[in-house]
């Protein structure tokens, strides 16, 4: 299976063209042919990581001997600048005392799975082989069960909630054609190809949120979310280019991290080459600053966002960091410790998008922000060298946020309506179901024990500190305690309190349930696969780059785990006093809006609510988070809206001057030349024999004679 | 025996045959113009390949042999032609056949 793990995508895409063709005619109008393609996708997936799996450890990474020598305290020879810091990185590592394996001295290079490689030529161009093919190794399985297994529920939740639309065909189709571009995406051995699953996901997310493009929102949210991530794709493509030459005419990912961490790499295209494709990666995982297309792509159905947020697209951007550790690893130096580009940006995001998480009103945003600032964690947690950690926050997140979002989908299929305060509030009673499903995404999302955030969470945490990071380690646990908070407000909105809404909430059908149950499953016990002593997910997603350069891997730790859960106990309590201990009569309305600040005055025995809100969320929501929704919707929107108007004047400035003089012009030109020429030699066409005959013979003549005279 | 004689004839045929296709206006005489020029070849290629002696000599003729036959086919078809305009127009008049003008 792992030798031809392109079945994979290519049965969702063939899946893609049948439902095309052919959907209409069938029974299901083709989600029959969607959901079956997935499930096999889904087996295929999971057959791919048994094998992984049961794939013996059968190469021998030099660098890890380098680490075990600088262990030893020998190492000293070989210490350079950067060796010095991995130095440092170990030696912090070695106090740590849970410290599963990499702390024994005599402990050499550890065996490691090899990538299963298996590449065709696709085209040569000046002596180069373009190669097109597959590698699979622990990351590319976690991924495609992953992506597999939230796109078949997926596929399910929509049989039910598409049900009747104009398009349903269609949407399954799409939908195919999006997990394809993912699937296509991680198993792809080449930059240029990995390309393709990654524009082929880009035209996917613009079909499917302007899925109901008939109202002016939706098909503007489509375009703003293809155009902003095609701003960063202007960095990815520039990137892959620059790779192309840095690594020395190649496209292979494993060959370029091989010459990034060999320092055969110049040092000015390798800075240059990462910051490129970072810049692609803020786009696509929607980085601040280039996020804010995300919130507005909740203008398409449910499903969609949930397959987007959870599996697809957004995640792309950090499996391709993941992808190219090496290659950012070199650039951003991130095995020194302190401050790098990657962190930053993954730090910002994480808050921004959390502090905009408290003033959404939709439930759908608060999911929606709640992705961005939790994509935030793992671009943090990868510029801060918890390579592990990333990948396992990418995992587990899936699940809670696939859950959350089909959850939310769930709780708008009964209100019908995705506003919390104007619409829901209560819905604890009518769907239990739902009701629980969604509480064990919060606390999962909020990183509470024992649910898989706190495991991924924690070790992103655990990560930053351990590799001299602990700035960014405050950033996550700030982060964290405002996600307990927003998680609890959201929640409370929705579930408690008194029902707001109109007509009778009743809890969804099967098909809308069994995809949040298996979720609930998957965000409860995801978290084990990385229990300290046991640590499957670590051993199978553990590859030659993260070897090479020299990443380290952190075991649970129970201190730090005691003040993140504490922080999120915190979190929850500050959100549970702010909402839950308020059961006035006036009810929840009566502090939402303008009328907050007079009524928290007339209320004076909340004193201490009035505090808060008037205080803390006063300062968050008025203060902070309005000036960050501000400049995203004037700064930002207008950066971007700007260079749309600029980009639209050249147009057609070029369309006036340009085409319309100069190209037009020359076409003209050239016709009115022919025409013009074609009259005068016209004249010479008189129709008579005898004159042809004569200029016939005159120019023979001319010949003869200058053959005669001149040869 | 001066081969002389014999190419300057062919010139002379050719010119005459020349003139006559340019200048004359009956279809009849211009294509009898055409048989002047084609046997001031002729005797070219004769005069020249006896030249070169008996072999090429025979070969010469052989040419001339062809270049007759086929002339004899192309006056079947010129007189055609001809014959034709003629039918249709009453006149063999070539500077009225002009059809072709662009």
């Amino acid at each position: 299976m792992l030798e031809s793990i392109w079945v994979i995508p290519a049965v969702t895409f063939a899946s893609f063209w049948l439902i095309l063709f052919f959907g209409k005619r069938l029974p299901k109008h083709g989600a029959e042919i969607g959901i079956a393609a997935l499930g096999i996708a889904f087996v295929l997936s999971c057959v791919a990581v048994v094998e992984w799996n049961a794939r013996p450890a059968d190469e021998v990474v030099e660098a890890g001997h380098e680490t075990g020598a600088l262990e030893e305290g020998h190492g000293g020879a070989e210490v350079d600048d950067e060796g010095h810091a991995l130095g440092e990185v170990q030696t912090l590592a070695l106090e740590s005392a849970v410290e599963a394996e990499g702390g024994e001295g005599e402990h050499e290079a550890e065996p490691i799975r090899s990538a299963v490689e298996r590449n065709l030529t696709w085209f040569s161009f000046g002596g180069v082989d373009v190669t097109v093919g597959t590698a699979v190794d622990g990351l590319t399985v976690v991924l495609l069960f992953t992506v597999a297994l939230i796109s078949l529920l997926v596929h399910v939740f929509s049989t039910n909630y598409m049900h009747g639309d104009v398009r349903f065909t269609y949407f399954f189709a799409a939908l195919s054609l999006f997990t394809t571009g993912m699937l296509l995406l991680v198993v792809s051995s080449s930059l240029l190809q990995a390309l393709f699953g990654w524009e082929l996901m880009a035209l996917c997310s613009f079909m499917l949120i302007g899925h109901w493009w008939e109202k002016k929102p939706n098909s503007d949210a489509a375009m703003k979310a293809f155009l902003t991530t095609r701003t960063g794709d202007i960095g990815l493509l520039v990137g892959i280019v620059i790779m192309f030459f840095a690594a020395g005419q190649t496209f292979d990912i494993a060959a370029i991290n091989e010459a990034a961490l060999s320092g055969a790499m110049a040092e000015t295209a390798l800075v240059a080459g990462a910051a490129a494709l970072f810049i692609g990666v803020i786009g696509k995982s929607a980085q601040f600053p280039l996020h804010t297309w995300l919130p507005d792509a909740m203008a398409g159905p449910t499903p969609v966002s949930a397959l987007i947020h959870a599996a697809t697209m957004v995640v792309a951007g950090v499996y391709l960091v993941a992808r190219l550790y090496g290659v950012f690893w070199e650039a951003f130096d991130i095995g020194a410790g302190g401050v790098n580009p990657i962190a930053l940006i993954g730090g910002i995001t994480i808050l921004i998008a959390a502090a905009l998480a408290f003033v959404q009103t939709d439930i759908k945003k608060v999911l929606a922000y709640s992705t961005v600032s939790q994509l935030g964690y793992m671009v943090m947690a990868l510029g801060v060298g918890a390579w592990t950690a990333a990948i396992f926050h990418l995992f587990t997140h899936a699940f809670f946020k696939g859950l959350l979002f089909l959850g939310a989908g769930s709780v708008s299929h009964a209100v019908h309506s995705f506003e919390m305060k104007d619409d829901m509030g209560g819905l604890r009673k009518f769907m239990p179901v739902t009701y629980t499903t969604f509480m064990i995404g919060s606390l999962a999302l909020a990183g509470l024990f024992p649910f898989a955030g706190f495991w991924s969470k924690d070790e992103i945490l655990l990560g930053a500190a351990e590799n001299g990071y602990r700035l960014f380690e405050v950033v996550g646990i700030v982060g964290a305690f405002m996600t307990a908070a927003y998680m609890t407000r959201c929640v409370y909105l929705t579930f408690f309190g008194r029902y707001r809404g109109h007509g009778h909430p009743h809890e969804s059908p099967p098909a809308i349930t069994v995809p949040l149950i298996v979720l609930a499953v998957f965000s409860v016990g995801a978290g084990f696969l990385n229990f300290p002593g046991f640590e499957r997910f670590f051993e199978l997603t553990e590859n030659r780059v993260f070897l090479l350069a020299g990443v380290e891997h952190h075991s649970f730790e129970v201190f730090p785990a005691v003040v993140s859960s504490a922080v999120v106990l915190a979190g929850l309590a500050f959100g549970g006093m702010l909402f839950f201990a308020r059961h006035l009569p006036r009810g929840v309305t009566a502090r939402s809006g303008a009328a907050r600040a007079g009524y928290s005055f007339l209320v004076n025995k909340y004193y201490l609510d009035h505090l808060y809100t008037g205080v803390v969320i006063g300062s968050i929501k008025g203060g902070i988070a309005r000036a960050a929704y501000w400049i995203n919707q004037k700064v930002i929107d207008g950066v971007v809206n700007g260079v749309g108007i600029a980009s639209k004047r050249t147009g057609s400035w070029v369309y006036r001057h340009i085409d319309q003089q100069v190209v037009d012009g020359a076409v003209n030109g050239a016709g009115f030349g022919a025409e013009g020429f074609g009259g005068i030699l016209r004249t010479i066409q008189t129709g008579r024999v005898q004159q042809y005959g004569a200029l016939l013979f005159g120019a023979s003549a001319v010949l003869a004679l200058t053959l005669v005279i001149f040869i | 025996m001066l081969v002389n004689q014999f190419l300057i004839l062919g010139a002379v045929l050719f010119c005459i045959g020349v003139y006559g296709v340019l200048a004359r206006r009956n279809g009849v005489l211009v294509l009898m113009s055409i048989e002047l020029i084609l046997n001031a070849v002729n005797i070219n290629l004769v005069a020249l390949g006896s030249l070169q002696g008996p072999e090429a000599a025979v070969a010469g003729q052989v040419f001339t042999l062809f270049v007759v036959t086929i002339a004899a086919a192309e006056v079947g078809v010129g007189l055609a032609i001809v014959l034709l305009i003629y039918r249709n127009r009453a006149s063999v008049d070539l500077d009225e056949v002009d059809l072709m003008k662009g």
